[in-house]
């Protein structure tokens, strides 16, 4: 009860893969209509939402239009902001969060559910005060630049370039308001959903494979290469889209310690509902492409975890 | 897992994510105890902020709307996802599949596209039908996002059921009413736990969905501390955080103690057994 | 354990909906209320709650802009907002406030005369004036020396240190003032300038920020920022080193008045909650408060300040001579204006 209730946040990634796994299945009952109230459900608040963003997209106030998409070239630095600050994002919740993820699947039970507990447990602070006091520790007169005067760290930068003539003194290191502060606050908030579902992976491989491979004369760097990784690859792909997904559509993170400065796809999409500048129908268009960028990249991904483990191990 | 290696490394790197995961959390939690509204410096210890904390309105309201907008909804999405769960299951495979992607998109979904898409729904609805968003919508809203999650944890419980027990449970006389809230819902009950506790987490954390649904009457926790990060943000919001933070620490302690005790009890009466 | 949430999880929703259905009751009904953010002494609200009765619902917005989408998305049921002058008349153009039945505000006579029938709504039948103020530079003079020009918040010596207005209004109106236009042009060419202008400024600023501007400045993340007059009064309490001023270009004077929209539901409950706040006592507490200057003639008496206090909230005859209000602009600009504030920050 405690382990789900400590990696219930996890369990998202979990049951995407579980669904995924469903091939079998039973006999059929006239039950199926147990399901019919949730198909309306379905059909109401899912697909006609989604069909009004696409009928948005296409108007404006005249009628059918394209001109939504028209200019759509114009945003294409938001995009590319979005999508690689995503992308360094989720490439370092990997780097770090597979390492983490096998270091605990390595420890004994009970150590293992304590460290997933500790790591669900900041889930529990809303993610805005979490995200705002990063704001306090990375400001220019923040914590840590403070902590890091304290010590005369800049002193000894500075006295070490003293002997430079163009040199400007500093007091304090550039953190919030640059697009490393949206990358770690992005990581910050996103980690632990990288970590959950390797590890519910690694934990599941039989033991007994491991011991075969070594048993068959596999040294360490070996099993992991040709057993543990191709084995928990399905882990490694729902952490991804569950660190991507959130990433490339944030609005709140860039606010918050970004500056305002440069936009993400999420900021374009809430200014044009709920922020200052109102156009419903160009937040659909933006709104229309990043879901089909999504879609994209969740297929590329997918092809990646069902083809050859050759190919991913490379 | 195999415990033949040691593994320095990782160890080292979990310790530093826990550092990093907990810092920011420690500097809200101190800060909390501040004297003045000042986020970096400290002036001295007071609880002032505790005591204002329970007579701001704006703050007491948005969390007993959150509270019982999680409920509600994780309550009302296990009632109709289990049963959707079920419907799934005995439906043919030409139909599921379609149907459980479509039961996908919320979760793969950016959160901003379900909640732009929902209120451009209630909003489009709401102009012809002359109702304005406000708590039936942000409910139906988490309704929505939570039936999903639901489904997906109940869907693998049913494939481990053993199928004899639904011809056994008929066998020996039970409707079908009798068969499902006797048999299956009993078995399957792990689950829909899970389920449950999901959804509600997922509820009291979001503000995406919340923030395009809810309208003007009525504002989530969330939303009350997004706007006050707009503003000029009081001390007495870390507070309120620290105390929930308290007690998901301590009912977390509870339940684990709670645990190991069982887990205790039980291998002594293994042991007891097996001296005998 | 199963039993333990079950009952816990029962618990918390009981005494949710309990409060949550005792909270909303109030005799006398309920009025909604849309303001700007930081724009109120919120023992007003208690006090006109305690006073009729009536319940107010009180919800905030950044910029007019912003305010204006969440109306123009719909389903939400406000009934008082409080916008500037400008975006009052583009609702009025688009027909979304409510004729005033003045008999219900009998302090409306209390309002100075030179801000009746403005240009924003010439015939005064839809919008009772808040409060009005200048918009100028707040600066710390240790940090960016004495500033007495726009050009200060484009120069790259105080680069990282800059602040600037996170609305496509107040923005385009420092740039085009300080290139010496109007900041109601509508030619292109002197709006296609003030936009490379800000685009240009970019690279210096450390954000854009609206209410943010608050604790940048305060605690001295930032050193320099364009914002309201009034809310340097209040800034200036945490961090008395902070100076204003209005440049010598000439800068915009606002006033923010109270309307009612065409489909609130408690419009007498509106009218009573704006003739309440237009009270000389509510107005000079309220003006005291948030630092900007009541339209109530007989509040400039009751005002205790020191002389900064006075200048900035009463600015001299010279320095408003010089200042210019927004009015509406027509369809083809604001289009113009939206489409460049999301270019600028993309």
């Amino acid at each position: 009860m405690s382990k789900k209730a400590c990696s219930q946040k996890g369990t998202k990634a979990f049951c995407l893969s579980g669904a995924r796994k469903i091939k079998t299945f039973f006999k059929r009952h006239q039950k199926q209509s147990f399901a019919y109230p949730y198909i309306m459900w379905m059909a109401i608040f899912v697909v006609i939402p989604i069909i009004l963003i696409g009928v948005y997209a296409f108007t404006d106030s005249g009628g059918f239009t394209f001109r939504n998409f028209a200019g759509m070239a114009s945003y294409a630095p938001v995009f590319g902001r979005s999508l690689w600050l995503a992308f360094l994002a989720t490439a370092i919740c990997l780097f770090i969060g597979y390492p983490v993820a096998l270091a605990i699947s390595r420890r004994n039970l009970k150590s293992q559910r304590i460290l997933m507990m500790l790591l669900m447990l900041p889930m529990w602070i809303n993610f805005l005060l979490r995200t705002y006091a990063w704001m306090s520790l990375l400001e220019n007169t923040g914590l840590i630049n403070r902590a890091l005067a304290f010590l005369g760290v800049f002193e000894l930068i500075n006295s070490l370039n003293s002997g430079n003539p163009s040199y400007i003194p500093i007091d304090h290191f550039q953190m919030i308001n640059t697009g490393g502060a949206v990358v770690l606050g992005m990581v910050y908030n996103y980690l632990p959903f990288m970590i959950l579902p390797i590890h519910s992976v690694i934990i599941k491989i039989d033991p007994f494979v491991i011991e075969a491979a070594q048993d068959l004369g596999a040294n360490r760097p070996t099993v992991f290469r040709k057993v543990i990784l191709p084995l928990s690859l399905s882990g490694v792909i729902s952490g991804i889209t569950m660190v991507f997904v959130p990433s490339v559509s944030t609005f709140v993170i860039s606010k918050l310690l970004g500056g305002g400065t440069d936009m993400l796809l999420g900021d374009l999409i809430e200014m044009q509902f709920l922020g200052a500048a109102y156009n419903p129908h160009l937040g659909s268009a933006i709104s229309l492409i990043m879901m089909a960028i999504v879609v994209l990249c969740m297929s590329i991904m997918n092809r990646f975890g069902e083809g050859e483990e050759q190919a991913v191990l490379m | 897992m195999t415990r033949k290696y040691k593994n320095p490394v990782g160890n080292f790197m979990t310790l530093l994510t826990l550092i990093f995961l907990y810092l920011p959390i420690v500097v809200l939690i101190v800060f909390s105890f501040n004297k003045t509204k000042s986020r970096t410096i400290w002036s001295g210890f007071t609880l002032d902020w505790y005591r204002e904390l329970f007579t701001d309105s704006t703050i007491m309201t948005s969390l007993q709307t959150t509270l019982a907008v999680s409920i509600l909804g994780a309550l009302i999405a296990t009632i109709v996802g289990t049963f959707a769960a079920i419907g799934f299951f005995k439906m043919k495979r030409s139909w599921r599949s379609p149907l459980l992607t479509i039961n996908n998109i919320p979760v793969i979904n950016a959160d901003i596209i379900t909640g732009v898409s929902l209120s451009l729904l209630f909003v489009s609805a709401g102009a012809i039908l002359g109702f304005d968003l406000g708590f039936g919508t942000l409910l139906i809203a988490h309704i929505s996002f939570n039936i999903p999650y639901i489904i997906l944890s109940v869907m693998p419980k049913l494939y481990q059921l053993d199928r004899n027990l639904f011809e056994a449970a008929q066998d020996l006389g039970c409707t079908w009413f009798q068969t499902i809230y006797k048999v299956i819902i009993p078995e399957i009950m792990p689950g829909i736990i899970n389920g449950l506790i999901i959804a509600f987490t997922m509820s009291v954390d979001d503000f995406v969905i919340s923030y395009f649904t809810a309208g003007s009457s009525v504002q989530t926790l969330s939303m009350t501390i997004y706007a006050m990060t707009r503003r000029r943000i009081s001390p007495k919001i870390n507070a309120i955080s620290t105390l929930l933070f308290a007690v998901v620490l301590i009912l977390l302690i509870i339940v684990n103690l709670r645990e190991a005790r069982q887990a205790k009890a039980e291998a002594k009466k293994q042991r007891i057994l097996k001296g005998r | 354990m199963k039993k333990f949430v079950a009952s816990l999880l029962s618990l918390m929703l009981l005494m949710s909906l309990f409060s949550a259905c005792g909270g909303k009751k109030s005799e006398n009904g309920l009025v909604n209320v849309y303001n700007w953010g930081e724009y109120i002494d919120l023992d007003l609200i208690k006090q006109f709650e305690s006073e009729t009765g009536i319940k107010v619902n009180y919800k905030t917005y950044e910029s007019n802009e912003q305010m204006y989408s969440v109306l123009r998305q719909g389903g939400v049921s406000y009934d008082v907002v409080i916008p500037s002058d400008y975006m009052i008349s583009r609702l009025i153009n688009e027909d979304m406030l409510a004729e005033l039945n003045f008999d219900n505000i009998p302090n409306y006579s209390l309002i100075d005369e030179s801000l009746k029938n403005m240009d924003y709504d010439p015939l005064n039948k839809f919008s009772v004036p808040y409060m009005w103020g200048t918009v100028g530079i707040i600066y710390d003079p240790a940090i960016v020396g004495e500033v007495d020009s726009w050009s200060a918040l484009f120069d790259a010596e105080n680069s990282g240190k800059i602040l600037m207005f996170d609305n496509s209004r107040d923005a385009m109106g420092i740039a085009l003032k300080y290139l010496g236009y109007s900041m109601n042009t509508t030619d292109r060419e002197e709006l296609g300038e003030a936009f490379a202008l800000l685009q240009q400024q970019k690279s210096i600023l450390q954000g854009y920020v609206m209410d943010q501007i608050f604790d940048k400045l305060e605690t001295g993340e930032a050193a320099i920022g364009p914002y309201y007059a009034g809310d340097y009064l209040i800034m200036r309490e945490a961090n008395p080193n902070l100076k204003f001023c209005i440049p010598e270009e000439g800068s915009n004077v606002f006033v923010d008045a109270m309307c009612i929209l065409k489909n609130a539901e408690n419009k007498e409950n509106a009218e009573k909650f704006i003739n309440f706040m237009s009270g000389t006592e509510q107005s000079a507490a309220n003006s005291e408060f948030i630092g900007y200057t009541s339209p109530n003639i007989e509040v400039e008496a009751l005002i205790e300040g020191d002389e900064t206090v006075m200048s900035v909230m009463y600015p001299s005859e010279e320095i408003l001579a010089i200042c210019e209000s927004f009015v509406s602009l027509p369809q083809e600009t604001l289009d113009y204006y939206d489409s460049i504030w999301v270019k600028l920050k993309s």
